[in-house]
């Protein structure tokens, strides 16, 4: 089924999409204008759980330049409730209506919204406004918040717990009760805010005479905005219009329908004007989701001679104050499945509880689920490792699953697709000396220098998803992906992709893609992809989904065109379809070389129709769904190196190398660069990255200047390398490689300070590895072993005397 | 009370009346109609709107329009020139400098500065030069790839010059 990759596929082609952006010429959604726009600013809670007695909008309706101000009570008809589109079994889902009116749950939830003719009178009104709250208590924890006496956010969900999920196979307890080790550790996986470089923003208009509502939108998901938005509005759908412009970045923060989407659009609806809304940054902080959030109690049981036997986990995962769309897919089905890691491990046992607390919602971050799983995952092996005094490269070599290229089912139920997890290993010690690192490691010891070396060998579940599993897992729309393949009558093509980049340069990789299969030239192919009035339906961009789910819908509709011009061909140079054979973009009689017809020359026969075989349509044109049989699991193996001053607990990344296996690659370039922007943010997470809220439900990095996002300075180059297993699961043998990255680097550099710590005595660090942090855990671990030593020399005084 | 403010942008004069609130950087995307120039905090922090004020990097949302006044001012869409693009632009697209997109006018400009002030940056001082750009997409490898990129390109240029 696997194309082979040759030609365009596989070269490092420069991107389509760069003219227009290294020109400052690609359009945002902050950079749509349209006549007589009107601005939207948001009056948003201050207090984390509080609620709403009174809201006066009488002196921000009398500021200047001010059109209209709503309240959540004004529109709470219209704007309805916003749903979670995953639904676990027994969950809990209270309403979530886009602008509050009867209790706000977290600091940023929207009260109110004001518009103006102008971003700064907006801005001015939306102080004026006057909202009178009764403070409630409020719990930020997801392990307290279920304990008995937490203030409750919803009264739909009592304990504040949204669902309790498990999954597992074979018998832990009974693995536990024979192994010869068992480690027990708790791991603290800390909040994220995703920081996409362009906040959120929607500009809508609404024409009256033909009852369309159009929304430019920074969303990766279009058509699922337009689907969601007419479910939860009631505006019908076919005259609902969603258009993803260039979008600066997602990492998942953009993966859902949101309250602003709906607010701005139905202010629009009211006013019969254009409104526009774009997030500050502060305001992108307390309202686009968070990720992570997870309180941890996990356990690892094996023998001594380094065979792991089992693993258990029961998890507080923070859902925030709301369901956010994706929410309760995450910390479940991309967690709870990928607890086996690239191992056999027979007996696995997960329970997770998504609960509410007062804190902005928590959903999918790159990665979303699996670098939690991950982290989890690597961190124990480690731990493991370090019980029984063996190497930690050498027990994970005993307990990966053995290479297999066709389904290898395992303790969680899924089954992978194809790996080879020695092979990524192999690759990365030929990449790092790793024996020679452990001598120098020896030698900068006894000169007062900490350095360590820290392995993650990680597996990842993507290509989201083969839509009857999703649906049988909670997924409440298809997860398919489509495409339509229309060439012109000068042989030109256009490519419409349901797929939504945002960074990911889709427009070339699929170009590179067409141009493979047709034979033209790559300047020939136009990729369109964002609008749910140009595409035929499309599900997004997310998952690491795009060319293994979108690809193969483009594969699909290439070879439709493909057939059909090869009918058209066969007729006109009058020979056997059979014999028509392609080659450099020409079809050509099998025998008769000078027999042949240009790929243009038949586009054109297929549109002037003077001379097509019977019963056969005009025109060059397919649209495909393409549905897989299975998810891909991409896989790799990561090695960070730390130096750590003893002094005051810095830590310095040194080196990084990343082998990547994420099947057949279309574009080395752009795979390497979205592993370097994936690691990238995975080491951020490891040292420097964490939102902090306040007891009170304050978001303490409440801005740029608290959140510490990772800056040139406080990165090394990366080293990358790849092995390739093709993936069965779709016609270009691929796996996705947008959060691999992420999702291998939190554990291998987390390992490596561990490593670098481990001979004065330290098991485990949380994230992120703060120099305190650091300090502390140094100076606590030196404490103990004074007060050891010093036992130890009372114990021997005593025994002498 | 508006302000009468004259700026002379990617070498045009623009004379406006503006109030004297408004940042440079609304100044140039809403007055000017100049969107290449991007906005992404609100906290000086994260040097998408850096553009060149009299030849130094600034960040134009901390910086009033009205003291731009008789200045000069090169934004993203100022430097590509004669149809051929900036060796920095060159650079970026042959070396995968950029992804999204959002922060790379920006990151270009204070690189043209970098470079204007030392030809031959260590990887270090490019580094350090760039601490006050984000990026979200990149880890910085292409860009620190990029900004190398173009500093030997202008030198090769500069010997083929002499």
């Amino acid at each position: 089924m696997t194309t082979a990759t040759t030609g365009f596929i596989g070269k490092s082609v420069r991107r389509t999409e760069d003219p227009r952006l290294i020109t400052g010429r690609g359009t945002y959604v902050d950079d749509v204008r349209l006549v007589g726009m009107l601005h939207m600013a948001l009056v948003r809670s201050p207090h984390a759980h509080a609620r709403i007695r009174k809201v006066n909008v009488a002196r921000a309706a009398k500021a200047p330049g001010v059109v209209a101000v709503f309240t959540g009570a004004d529109l709470q008809e219209q704007l309805g409730s916003l749903p979670a589109g995953w639904v676990l079994k027994d969950m809990k889902q209270p309403p979530h209506p886009p602008l509050a009116y009867e209790k706000v749950r977290c600091v940023g939830d929207a009260v109110a919204a004001v518009v103006a003719d102008s971003l700064y009178a907006a801005a001015d009104a939306a102080q004026l406004v006057d909202v009178d709250y009764e403070q409630l208590p409020a719990v930020v924890d997801a392990e307290k918040a279920t304990k008995r006496g937490a203030p409750l956010l919803h009264k739909e969900a009592p304990n504040n717990t949204a669902f309790d999920w498990s999954v597992g196979g074979g018998d832990y307890d009974a693995a536990a009760k024979k192994a010869e080790v068992v480690v027990k550790q708790r791991f603290i996986n800390q909040r994220l805010i995703p920081n996409a470089m362009e906040t959120r923003g929607v500009v809508a208009d609404y024409n009256p005479g033909t009852n369309q509502i159009t929304l430019w939108t920074s969303t990766q998901i279009p058509h699922l905005v337009r689907l969601l938005f007419s479910a939860i509005t009631g505006h019908p759908e076919q005259q609902v219009r969603v258009i993803a412009p260039e979008v600066g970045g997602g990492f998942g923060s953009k993966l859902y329908i949101y309250a602003e989407e709906i607010i701005t659009g139905m202010i629009a609806k009211n006013l019969g004007r254009p409104v526009k809304w774009v997030e500050g940054r502060q305001e992108n902080y307390m309202a686009t989701t968070h990720g992570r959030d997870h309180i941890t109690d996990a356990e690892i049981c094996g023998n001594r001679d380094g065979t792991v036997t089992g693993l258990k986990c029961t998890v507080y995962s923070n859902m925030g104050g709301y369901l956010s769309t994706f929410a309760p897919l995450i910390p479940t089905i991309l967690y709870g499945l990928l607890l086996s890691g690239v191992y056999k491990v027979p007996n696995i046992s997960c329970r997770v509880y998504g609960v509410f607390t007062n804190t902005t919602p928590v959903d999918a971050y790159r990665g979303a689920g699996r670098p939690e799983a991950t982290y989890l995952v690597e961190r124990l092996m480690e731990r493991f490792a370090h019980e029984i005094g063996r190497d930690p490269v050498a027990v994970r070599r005993k307990n990966f699953l053995p290479p297999f290229k066709n389904g290898r089912t395992v303790a969680t139920g899924v089954n992978y697709d194809s790996g080879n997890y020695r092979a990524v290993v192999d690759k990365a010690l030929e990449m790092f000396d790793y024996r020679a690192f452990r001598q120098e490691q020896r030698a900068a010891r006894r000169s007062g220098k900490l350095v360590g070396v820290g392995f993650s060998t990680y597996i990842e579940i993507s290509g989201l998803a083969p839509s009857a599993v999703a649906a049988a897992l909670g997924g409440g729309a298809g997860t398919w992906e489509s495409s339509t393949v229309r060439i012109h009558p000068t042989g030109k093509v256009t490519v419409y992709t349901g797929t939504s980049p945002h960074g990911q340069g889709h427009e070339t990789s699929l170009s590179q893609v067409a141009a493979q299969e047709l034979g033209v030239p790559m300047e020939h192919i136009e990729v369109l992809h964002g609008d749910t009035d140009k595409q035929q339906f499309g599900t997004g961009t997310f998952g690491s989904r795009s060319i293994a789910v979108g690809g193969g819908a483009l594969v699909m509709s290439l070879r439709k065109v493909k057939d059909k011009a090869r009918k058209i061909a066969a007729h006109q140079m009058g020979v056997p379809e059979k014999n028509v054979m392609f080659e450099n973009g020409a079809f050509y009689a099998k025998d008769i070389r000078e027999k042949q017809m240009p790929f243009a020359t038949v586009a054109g026969e297929a549109y002037h129709a003077k001379n097509l075989p019977k019963g056969l349509e005009p025109g060059l044109e397919a649209t495909s769904f393409f549905n897989p049989e299975n998810f891909t699991w991409p896989f790799g193996c990561h090695i960070a190196v730390v130096e750590i001053d003893e002094a005051t607990g810095q830590t310095k990344l040194k080196r990084y190398v990343a082998v990547d296996d994420v099947g057949n690659v279309i574009n080395p370039m752009i795979v390497d660069g979205m592993v370097h922007g994936g690691v990238a943010q995975g080491i951020g997470q490891a040292m420097q990255e964490g939102a902090v809220y306040g007891e009170d439900g304050q978001l303490l990095t409440g801005s740029m200047l608290d959140y510490a996002v990772p800056t040139a300075e406080d990165l090394p180059s990366f080293e990358t390398a790849r092995t390739v297993t093709p993936s069965p699961s779709n016609p270009l043998g691929v796996k996705g490689a947008g959060e691999a990255g992420t999702i291998a680097a939190t554990p291998a550099v987390v390992n490596a300070a561990v490593d670098a710590l481990a001979h004065l005595g330290i098991k485990h660090l949380d994230m992120p590895l703060s120099s305190e942090r650091i300090w502390r855990a140094i100076q606590e671990a030196k404490g103990e072993r004074t007060a050891a030593r010093s036992a130890r020399a009372k114990a021997a005084r005593r025994a002498r005397r | 009370m508006p302000h009468e403010i004259t700026v002379t942008v990617n070498g045009t004069r623009h004379t406006s009346s503006v109030e004297p609130r408004l940042l440079l950087a609304h100044y140039l995307r809403d007055v000017l109609n100049l969107t290449g120039t991007h906005v992404g905090c609100d906290t000086t922090s994260c040097g998408a709107c850096t553009v060149l004020l009299n030849r130094n990097a600034v960040k134009s949302c901390t910086v009033l329009a009205v003291q731009a006044n008789g200045g000069e001012v090169t934004t993203v869409e100022g430097l590509a020139k004669d149809g051929k693009y900036h060796p920095i632009q060159q650079a970026f697209w042959d070396k995968h400098g950029l992804q999204c997109g959002f922060c790379t006018p920006g990151m270009m400009v204070t690189a043209v500065q970098i470079l204007e002030r030392n030809p031959k940056p260590s990887e270090e001082e490019i580094r350090s030069g760039l601490r006050g750009n984000l990026c979200r997409c990149t880890g910085y490898h292409n860009i620190i790839e990029a900004v190398k990129a173009a500093a030997a390109a202008a030198m090769a240029a500069g010997d083929r010059k002499r």
